[in-house]
C-alpha cells in the first residue's frame, strides 16, 4: 500500500510538472506595429514548444564566408562575428524568434519563423553584407586606361554589339550636361566609337562616375568578368555599381564608380548610426560614430583626402552618389542623402548601426515554406497522429481487454510527457519531428505487448495472477531495456550527424523512447499493483 | 481472450534457403536497377533549387512555357498532391559545381520572376522555395553514410556487451540486409530521397535492431533454460513465442504509418512508405535473416560449448535451475515441450 501511495505521488508530480511545463504562458514578442512601423513588445499567449520552419513557414538561409575573391584567414572569427551582427540585426527588424546559429566551422544558419515575406528576409540577411568606405577614382586612372581595355577586348575576340550609333548617344547625353567639362573618358567614347567598353560608358559628375544605359548594364557587367578586361583593368581600382538608377531626358542609365580597391575604413569600426532630418536644408542624414581606432584611422584619411570623393559602399554598391570630404573627419561624421525621404535614411543608418560584417557572405542553402503550407502540414499531421493513435487504441483495448485500457491511459501520459519533455528542453516540433511522434505511438505500446504477452506466458504456465504480473515484468524488462537503448542510440547518431529536420526528427524519438520506458514500464506497473490491490480474490487477470 | 498464434510451432528456420532466394529477389534487380539509373536524389543532396507552388488554373506545359520564355531550361515539373499543387526542380548540374560560392538563392528568383511574367503575379501562390548549393549537398551525402556506419559499430559495441559478438555481429547484418532491400524498395517505387527518407531509413535501421533484440533476448533466456537443446530447436521456439508480440506490435506500428501514409500528406507520404516497407523487412529479417546467420555464425566460429551461441555462463540456480525437458530428437522441433 506504500509503495503504491509513493509510486501515485511520483507520477502525479511528474504529471503536474508535465502540465505546468506545456500550459500557454505570457511571453514577450517583439513585432513591428503595422500603423506607425516602429519595434513594439506586445505580450502573448503561447504554448512553449516552438514549431519548426516546416510547420509554422518562415525562412532560413545558410550563409558562408565567401572565399571566392581570396581566402579569409579566420573564417571562425568572421563568422561569429558575422553572427553577432545579424542578431542584432534581426532584433531591430522585428522577427519573431529569429534563429541565428554558427554550424560547424564556418558557416551561419539563419532561421525567420513566420517570416512571409523572403524577398525582405534575404535583404536582411545579405544585403547588408559588407560596408565599406573607399576614395574614388580622382586622377581618372580608369578612364585613361579605357582605350587600353578597349584594345584588350577586342583582342579577345569581343565586336561592339552596342546597334545604337555612339554619336547619337553621345548627343542626348551631351545636350543634358553640356556644361560638364570634357574629360578623357568622353574623348574616349567619341574618339574610339569601336570601342567596345567605352562606347557604353558616359562621364558622370563626380570623378571616377560612370553612367550605362541601363540596357547596357548586364552587357558591360559581362565584360567585365571577363579575363582580357580583368588583366587589364589598372592595379588598385575597381569598377562598382551604383545603387541607383539615374535620369537624363528620355534614358536611364545606371551608375558605375571606379573606386580604390583598398578601403579607407570598413564598417566594423562603425559604432553608432542616426538617421534624421536636416534642420537647415531638409535632407535627410545619417550620422555616424566611429569607434576610437576607427576614428583615428578615419581621421588620418580623411586627412590625406580633403576635396576627394568617398564612396560609401555596401555589399559591393555604392550607396547613392559619393559625398565630397570637405574637410578632416574623426570619430564623427555625415552622411547628407539630400532629398531622400527619410526613411531611406533610416534603412541606411540600421545597416551601419547593427555594423557590417568583417567579410561579405555568400548563401549556400536557401529555403522558404509559405505559412498556409506549414498549417495545412500541421493539419495533416495531426489528423495523421490521431488516425494513427485512435487505430493503436482500438488494437490495444480489442485485444488486450482491460489490460488494453491500462495500456492505453499509460499511452495518454506517454503523449503528455513527450510534449513535456519537447517543452522542457527547448526542442523544436518540425514536420519529420510529427511524423516521429506518430510513430513512436505505435512503438510506444510495443513494451507494453511485451509485458502482456509475458503475463499471458506466464499465466498459462499456471503461475498465480500476482506472480504473473510480477514475473512479466521481471522478464520482459531486459528486452525492453536493450531494444530500447539500441534504437536511442541510433537515434543519437542521427542527432549528432543530422541537420535541421533529421535532428528534430532524432529528438522527438528520444524523448518519445525515455516517456514510453516511464509510462509502459513504471506507471502500467503502478496501475497494476492498484487494480491487484483492490481486487486480492482476482483468479482471472484481463489481459 | 482473443489469442493469436499462441503456441505456434513453426519451423521457420527450416525455410531460410527460401527467404535467402526470395530476398535475393527483391535485392538484386533492384540493385540492376540502380546501377542503370541511379538514385532519385533530392536537391539537399544534389544541390539546386526546388520551388513549389499552388496555381489553380494552370497546367504543367503552362508553366514549362513561362520558365521556357525567360530562358530557363531543364527544369523538372511535376504535380504534387493535387492538380494544383506543382513542384519545379532544377538541379545543378557536375558541370556546375564549380560554382561553391554563388548565391543559391539567384535561381530561385530567377524562377519567381519568370513566373510572374509567365502566368501573372497573382494567379499563383508559391508554397516553399529551397535553394542547397552544391558544396551542402555533398557534404550531405557524406553524412549520411557516416550516420549509418557510426549507427553500425555503435550497436555492435552495444549488442557485443549485452549479449555476445556473435550475436551483434548477426544482428547487424540482419539490418544490413533490411538497409539493402530498402534501398531497392525505393529503387522500385523511384522514391525522391531527401533527407527525411534518410531519416526513414535510419529509424528503419532502430526498428529492425529492436525486432532482431527483441528475439535474440528469447534466445538468450532459452538457451539458459534448455542448457541440452541444440540451437536450431531454440531459435525455432524463440521465434514462436515471441511472434504474438510481433504480430501485435508491427500490427499497431503498421497502423500508424499506414495513417501517415494516407493522411500525412505528401512531403511525409516518402517517409512513410519506407516505415511501412520496413516493418515488413524487419520483421522478415529478425527471423529469416538473423537467426540463420546467427546460427551460421555458430558454425563457424562455435561458443563456449558445444552447442554454441551460450550467452550467460554465470551461475544459473535456483528459480531459474534448467528445467528437465522431455528429451526432444534434435531437428524436431515438434518434441519441444507444449507451453
Amino acid at each position: 500500500m506504500k509503495t503504491i501511495r509513493s509510486r501515485l505521488i511520483l507520477i502525479g508530480i511528474l504529471v503536474v510538472l508535465s502540465v505546468l511545463s506545456i500550459l500557454p504562458r505570457q511571453t514577450a514578442v517583439r513585432r513591428i506595429d503595422p500603423v506607425t512601423g516602429q519595434m513594439k513588445d506586445t505580450t502573448d499567449r503561447l504554448v512553449p514548444i516552438s514549431l519548426g520552419l516546416d510547420l509554422q513557414g518562415g525562412v532560413h538561409v545558410a550563409l558562408e564566408v565567401d572565399q571566392s575573391k581570396g581566402p579569409v584567414a579566420d573564417c571562425k572569427d568572421a563568422i561569429s562575428r558575422a553572427e553577432r551582427i545579424v542578431r542584432t540585426r534581426l532584433n531591430e527588424f522585428g522577427t519573431l524568434d529569429p534563429v541565428v546559429q554558427i554550424v560547424g566551422n564556418c558557416r551561419l544558419l539563419v532561421e525567420l519563423p513566420g517570416e512571409s515575406d523572403p524577398a525582405r528576409a534575404m535583404n536582411i540577411v545579405q544585403q547588408t553584407a559588407f560596408l565599406e568606405f573607399r576614395i574614388t577614382d580622382m586622377k581618372n586612372v580608369f578612364a585613361n586606361a579605357l582605350p587600353a581595355i578597349d584594345k584588350a577586348l577586342k583582342d579577345a575576340g569581343v565586336r561592339s554589339t552596342s546597334k545604337a550609333p555612339a554619336s547619337a548617344v553621345a548627343q542626348l547625353f551631351g545636350s543634358d550636361t553640356g556644361k560638364k567639362k570634357k574629360t578623357p573618358a568622353d574623348t574616349a567614347a567619341t574618339d574610339n566609337t569601336a570601342g567596345v567598353l567605352s562606347s557604353l560608358l558616359f562621364q558622370g559628375q563626380v570623378p571616377g562616375e560612370f553612367l550605362v544605359p541601363v540596357e547596357q548594364a548586364a552587357l558591360v557587367d559581362s565584360l567585365q568578368r571577363m579575363p582580357a578586361f580583368i588583366s587589364a583593368m589598372p592595379r588598385g581600382f575597381d569598377l562598382k555599381w551604383g545603387s541607383e538608377t539615374v535620369s537624363r531626358g528620355a534614358r536611364s542609365y545606371k551608375t558605375l564608380y571606379s573606386v580604390e580597391s583598398k578601403p579607407i575604413i570598413t564598417g566594423d569600426e562603425l559604432e553608432k548610426a542616426t538617421a534624421r532630418r536636416d534642420q537647415v536644408n531638409n535632407h535627410s542624414v545619417v550620422v555616424f560614430d566611429l569607434s576610437r581606432r576607427g576614428g583615428r584611422i578615419f581621421a588620418e584619411q580623411t586627412g590625406k583626402h580633403v576635396h576627394d570623393y568617398m564612396a560609401i559602399i555596401l555589399d559591393g554598391r555604392v550607396q547613392g552618389q559619393p559625398p565630397i570630404i570637405n574637410d578632416q573627419i574623426g570619430a564623427h561624421g555625415q552622411i547628407d542623402l539630400q532629398s531622400k525621404p527619410l526613411n531611406e535614411a533610416m534603412d541606411l543608418a540600421l545597416v551601419l548601426r547593427a555594423g557590417a560584417l568583417p567579410a561579405p557572405l555568400a548563401v549556400v542553402e536557401y529555403g522558404a515554406i509559405g505559412p498556409s503550407l506549414g498549417k495545412d502540414s500541421i493539419n495533416d499531421g495531426i489528423r495523421a497522429g490521431e488516425v494513427g493513435v485512435a487505430l493503436v487504441i482500438v488494437i490495444m483495448i480489442g485485444y488486450y481487454r482491460l489490460s488494453g485500457v491500462l495500456a492505453v491511459s499509460a499511452l495518454a501520459l506517454y503523449l503528455l510527457f513527450t510534449l513535456a519533455g519537447l517543452a522542457t528542453f527547448g526542442f523544436t516540433l518540425t514536420l519529420p519531428g510529427l511524423a516521429g511522434l506518430a510513430l513512436s505511438v505505435g512503438i510506444a505500446v510495443d513494451a507494453n505487448v511485451l509485458i502482456f504477452e509475458r503475463i499471458r506466458e506466464e499465466l498459462q504456465h499456471g503461475k498465480s495472477v500476482r506472480l504473473a504480473v510480477d514475473e512479466g515484468f521481471k522478464h520482459a524488462m531486459s528486452a525492453i531495456v536493450d531494444s530500447n537503448v539500441s534504437t536511442a542510440l541510433t537515434a543519437f547518431i542521427l542527432y549528432l550527424v543530422g541537420t535541421g529536420p533529421v535532428q528534430g526528427f532524432a529528438i522527438t524519438l528520444i524523448v518519445g523512447i525515455a516517456a514510453s520506458m516511464v509510462t509502459a514500464i513504471f506507471v502500467v506497473r503502478t496501475f497494476y499493483m492498484i487494480w491487484l490491490d483492490r481486487r486480492p480474490d482476482l483468479t482471472t487477470l484481463s489481459v | 481472450m482473443i489469442r493469436l498464434f499462441a503456441n505456434a510451432n513453426y519451423d521457420f528456420i527450416k525455410w531460410r534457403r527460401w527467404a535467402y532466394a526470395l530476398t535475393a529477389l527483391v535485392i538484386v534487380p533492384g540493385f540492376a536497377l540502380l546501377l542503370h539509373r541511379g538514385l532519385n536524389y533530392s536537391i539537399e543532396f544534389t544541390g539546386g533549387t526546388l520551388i513549389q507552388l499552388t496555381a489553380p488554373h494552370t497546367d504543367i506545359s503552362k508553366i514549362r512555357s513561362a520558365l521556357d520564355a525567360a530562358g530557363i531550361h531543364g527544369a523538372e515539373i511535376q504535380s504534387f498532391g493535387s492538380d494544383s499543387e506543382f513542384v519545379i526542380r532544377a538541379r545543378l548540374g557536375a558541370s556546375s559545381a564549380e560554382q561553391t560560392s554563388a548565391s543559391s538563392d539567384a535561381t530561385a528568383i530567377a524562377v519567381r520572376q519568370a513566373l510572374d511574367a509567365g502566368l501573372g503575379a497573382g494567379h499563383y501562390r508559391p508554397g516553399r522555395t529551397e535553394a542547397v548549393g552544391p558544396k551542402v549537398g555533398r557534404e550531405l551525402q557524406g553524412k549520411a553514410f557516416l550516420a549509418i556506419f557510426f549507427s553500425f559499430i555503435v550497436t555492435l559495441i552495444y549488442l557485443a556487451v549485452r549479449f555476445e559478438w556473435r550475436f551483434g555481429l548477426a544482428a547487424v547484418l540482419a539490418t544490413f540486409h533490411d538497409i539493402l532491400t530498402t534501398i531497392a524498395f525505393i529503387r522500385y517505387l523511384n522514391l525522391e530521397v531527401s533527407l527525411v527518407v534518410v531519416g526513414a531509413v535510419l529509424t528503419m535501421v532502430g526498428y529492425s535492431l529492436n525486432d532482431t533484440i527483441i528475439i535474440f533476448d528469447r534466445v538468450r533466456e532459452n538457451l539458459r533454460k534448455f542448457r541440452r537443446q541444440n540451437l536450431y530447436d531454440v531459435l525455432n521456439l524463440s521465434i514462436n513465442e515471441t511472434l504474438p508480440r510481433s504480430i501485435l506490435t508491427h500490427g499497431t506500428t503498421m497502423a500508424t504509418t499506414l495513417a501517415l501514409v494516407f493522411l500525412a500528406g505528401e512531403v511525409i507520404r516518402p517517409f512513410a512508405l519506407v516505415m511501412t516497407f520496413a516493418i515488413f523487412t524487419g520483421t522478415f529479417s529478425s527471423i529469416y535473416i538473423a537467426a540463420p546467420v546467427l546460427m551460421y555464425i555458430e558454425k563457424r566460429w562455435p561458443g563456449e560449448d558445444a552447442r554454441g551461441a551460450r550467452a550467460y555462463t554465470g551461475p544459473v540456480g535456483g528459480k531459474d535451475a534448467p528445467p528437465s525437458l522431455p528429451t526432444p530428437a534434435p531437428n524436431k522441433p515438434k518434441s519441444l515441450p507444449a507451453r
